[in-house]
């Protein structure tokens, strides 16, 4: 056993009838560590972060949380936090009751549990005597990363916490999980937005049909080395289609789903790779063609996770 | 670091030199339950919060103190009610009028919205995780919501009993009680009788709401699981209602919440009533025990595990349908001569009319300022046929014809009267005064205080079921 490793699971299945849901994962979460889960619908984000949680039991394989064997019983181990499929809060409870209750429930005082600072943490201290009955997707799941924050985790398990976030909201969140990591928590959650997953994790797994297609820091997930779309905005469309056109390595793609056109500009797509590109940017500069913008219509991490995921399904 | 790799290789495990070295020390205890008590408190915080679980508390606490006051008052009261009939001469009637409803109605209705919810609610608010994460306990869990639900269910009951024991005691007052067999039951027995039969339908009441615990469990969110209890014991009634052998009939939990009334018979027909309440405890104990091992089976990350109609049929209705045919099969075989038929039989009514006639004789006596007469004196007896059949006439009907006989001390004729018996199958029966009108003719009487209701004109009573019952 490994007292620094928040998390290792090696070799977990589990099987729902005929449905293969995990395929024999392998997953490290160090302390203090983000560590983000992606992957399409149906890959088994959601299987593996109910396992961390004790809701479900794996098949085979083992698991170790916080030091101690996990995964073969249905209980969450001490210290581990979070929810899965959205946070469960009661309707007919405030903000405040809804934590209150869970404080009692495992045997704290509600005036010293520091319900209103995790509020205020997630920026729910305004609407803290509010029903949970009116709370938007985004209040609700600020508050049910402020009730796994009052049990003070040191394994934070999160699914989709970024669901229904407004850009505020975001921050809040964000700045929550990064406080928490620099404090020593380990934090897993899943994802489908590769921008959270960019701006949060230093590590991320890509889960696709119940494998492990990637495991790593997100930066070498960004570095790797395939075909990309850009968009540039010239001052001339008609000359850089021109000179994309008779660049190696650069293919004209269509204006596709309006990447064609930003703010009433016509712009030009390009496939390429980054050399390739490079020398297009070079020629046009020459050229006298003013660049104006230039970007990856699909981010690389973006990118990278789509390659990898249709990958999968097109080997099933 | 772990290089990163692609294709389900070993996944990295970046730890940086500063991260902070928390994890658990090998050998912590992994999982520490919340106790139950604390998850029961979480549970009632959460049912005392819902405005309809509030609103059901005060509706049981205030309405029937209001309803037998109101109908205390009226000129016209509920006589196909059991007790309803003497309402103006008793506080005590009310708690049992009310009973008697309640155990048709009330209580079915108030253990579905309770115990047919407490599980289903986790669904329909998709809690389920939630709550497991918290409590690391199925067990704990379901002995949590099944303690709430519990608690809520007694103290709607108590507030049914208690609220229309007050209303009926302020009122109409703290007067005697005339029971089931026409004898009189003093304030002070009444009450000890009222509580008795208020707590003996709690044992019908909790199987009503371990059904409700397992359609919660087995059918999840589905509306079915709410209806549940009300459904099982509207089913119950209507068989209560067919003409059913006695076996079946004290097989079925339901019964116990007729059985109560064997105790305002003197001696108190116990047989009926402890069979109906361990037919119940034991249904209670059946139906809680399958609703705990399909919770502790159920898989709460499985998506496509859901409550289905199969399951429903082969988990909760089966083994509960099951164990109707074992109590059938046991009673059968511990009673056999007793429960193969209606258990109404010519002499069981005959003597059950004959009793209630003797005691409510002795009123009447009162009543009129005539010389006391004991019922040993009064010698009553009864002969009754049913339509046309006169020996070993059985069954229920309102087709039973009875001539009630007395003697009087001193007096060498024997008095007669005739009733008209209405007997329903479970044992009930309001026997209806048809001549001599000085006798039981009319429904006042005139005594020295003035004109008042004659207890022989109309008057409830039981006949036991079982031929060799314990008495008590």
């Amino acid at each position: 056993m490994d007292a620094l490793i928040a998390v290792r699971a090696r070799g977990v299945t589990k099987c729902f009838g005929d449905v293969v849901a995990l395929d024999g994962i392998d997953l490290d979460v160090a302390p203090g560590r983000i560590h983000g889960l992606a992957g399409p619908n149906g890959a088994g984000k959601t299987t593996l972060l109910g396992i961390l949680l004790g809701l479900a039991v794996a098949d085979g394989g083992s698991i170790e949380v916080l030091g101690a064997p996990a995964g073969r019983a249905l209980a969450a181990p001490d210290g581990v936090a979070g929810f899965v499929d959205g946070p469960g809060l009661y309707p007919s409870l405030t903000a405040r009751q809804n934590l209150a209750a869970l404080a009692a429930l495992r045997g704290g005082d509600a005036r010293t549990a520091g319900i209103d600072d995790v509020l205020g943490q997630v920026g729910l201290a305004d609407v803290a005597d509010d029903r949970a009955r009116g709370f938007s997707l985004g209040m609700r799941q600020r508050l049910g990363l402020a009730a796994a924050l009052l049990t003070k985790p040191r394994l934070l398990v999160l699914d989709e916490p970024a669901n229904g976030l407004d850009p505020a909201g975001t921050r809040h969140v964000h700045g929550v999980l990064t406080r928490l990591a620099a404090d020593g928590t380990a934090i897993v959650l899943s994802s489908h937005r590769m921008d959270d997953l960019d701006a949060l994790c230093s590590e991320v797994t890509i889960l696709a049909t119940g494998r492990v297609v990637f495991s790593g820091p997100l930066e070498k997930l960004a570095a790797e080395n395939r075909e990309l779309d850009y968009r540039l905005l010239t001052s001339d469309p008609l000359a850089a289609r021109r000179l994309a056109g008779d660049t190696d390595g650069v293919r004209v793609a269509g204006a596709a789903n309006g990447a064609g056109t930003r703010h009433g500009e016509e712009a030009l797509v390009v496939r390429a790779l980054v050399p390739a590109l490079d020398e297009l940017v070079v020629r046009l500069v020459r050229a006298g063609i003013a660049l104006r913008e230039l970007a990856p219509v699909v981010s690389p991490l973006e990118a990278a996770f789509l390659a990898l995921t249709e990958q999968q399904e097109d080997l099933r | 670091m772990t290089a990163p790799t692609t294709a389900s290789g070993p996944a990295s495990t970046a730890t940086p030199p500063s991260a902070p070295e928390h994890a658990a020390a090998p050998g912590d205890r992994v999982t520490r339950p919340v106790p139950v008590a604390r998850a029961y408190r979480f549970e009632l915080v959460k049912l005392v919060s819902q405005w309809r679980i509030r609103l059901l508390v005060l509706a049981c606490w205030i309405a029937p103190a209001g309803f037998v006051a109101a109908v205390s008052r009226q000129s016209t009261l509920p006589v196909d009610t059991l007790f309803g009939r003497w309402m103006h001469a008793t506080g005590w009637a009310g708690p049992l009028v009310v009973l008697g409803f309640a155990g048709t109605w009330a209580l079915p209705l108030l253990t579905s919205v309770v115990a047919g919810d407490v599980f289903a609610c986790e669904d329909r608010l998709g809690t389920w995780r939630h709550l497991l994460v918290a409590v690391r306990s199925p067990r704990r869990i379901f002995a949590a919501k099944a303690l709430a639900g519990l608690t809520v269910i007694l103290l709607l009951v108590a507030g049914l009993a208690c609220s229309s024991a007050a209303g009926g005691l302020v009122s109409v007052g703290d007067q005697s009680l005339v029971g089931l067999d026409g004898h009189l039951l003093a304030p002070g027995e009444a009450a000890v009788h009222v509580l008795l039969a208020w707590v003996c339908v709690l044992a019908p009441t909790l199987a009503l709401a371990a059904v409700g615990l397992l359609g919660s469990v087995v059918l999840w969110r589905s509306p079915m699981g709410l209806l549940l209890p009300a459904l099982v014991a509207l089913a119950m009634q209507l068989a209560q209602m067919l003409p059913l052998p006695v076996a079946v009939r004290l097989a079925l939990p339901g019964y116990a919440f007729i059985a109560w009334n064997g105790l305002f018979t003197r001696p108190a027909q116990l047989g009926p009533l402890l069979i109906g309440v361990a037919v119940s405890l034991v249904w209670a104990v059946a139906a809680t025990a399958l609703a705990l091992l399909l919770f502790l089976r159920r898989d709460f990350t499985n998506p496509a595990d859901d409550g289905s109609g199969r399951r429903a049929v082969t988990a909760g209705l089966l083994p509960l349908a099951g164990l109707v045919a074992v109590t059938v099969a046991v009673l059968a075989a511990a009673t056999p001569a007793t429960v193969t038929g209606s258990g109404i039989r010519q002499a069981g009514v005959e003597r059950s009319l004959a009793t209630a006639f003797a005691h409510l004789y002795r009123m009447q006596t009162r009543q009129l300022n005539r010389p006391a007469v004991t019922e040993a004196q009064l010698r009553a007896t009864a002969a009754c046929t049913k339509g046309d059949v006169g020996d070993g006439a059985q069954g229920a009907g309102n087709d039973w014809h009875c001539v009630v006989t007395w003697h009087l001390p001193g007096v060498e004729a024997t008095g007669t009267a005739v009733y008209q018996l209405d007997v329903t199958s479970d044992g009930r029966f309001v026997a209806d005064g048809d001549g001599p009108k000085e006798v039981n003719g009319y429904f006042l009487v005139r005594t020295p205080d003035g004109d008042a209701p004659n207890p022989l004109w109309q008057f409830d009573g039981n006949v036991e079921l079982l031929d060799h019952p314990m008495k008590g």
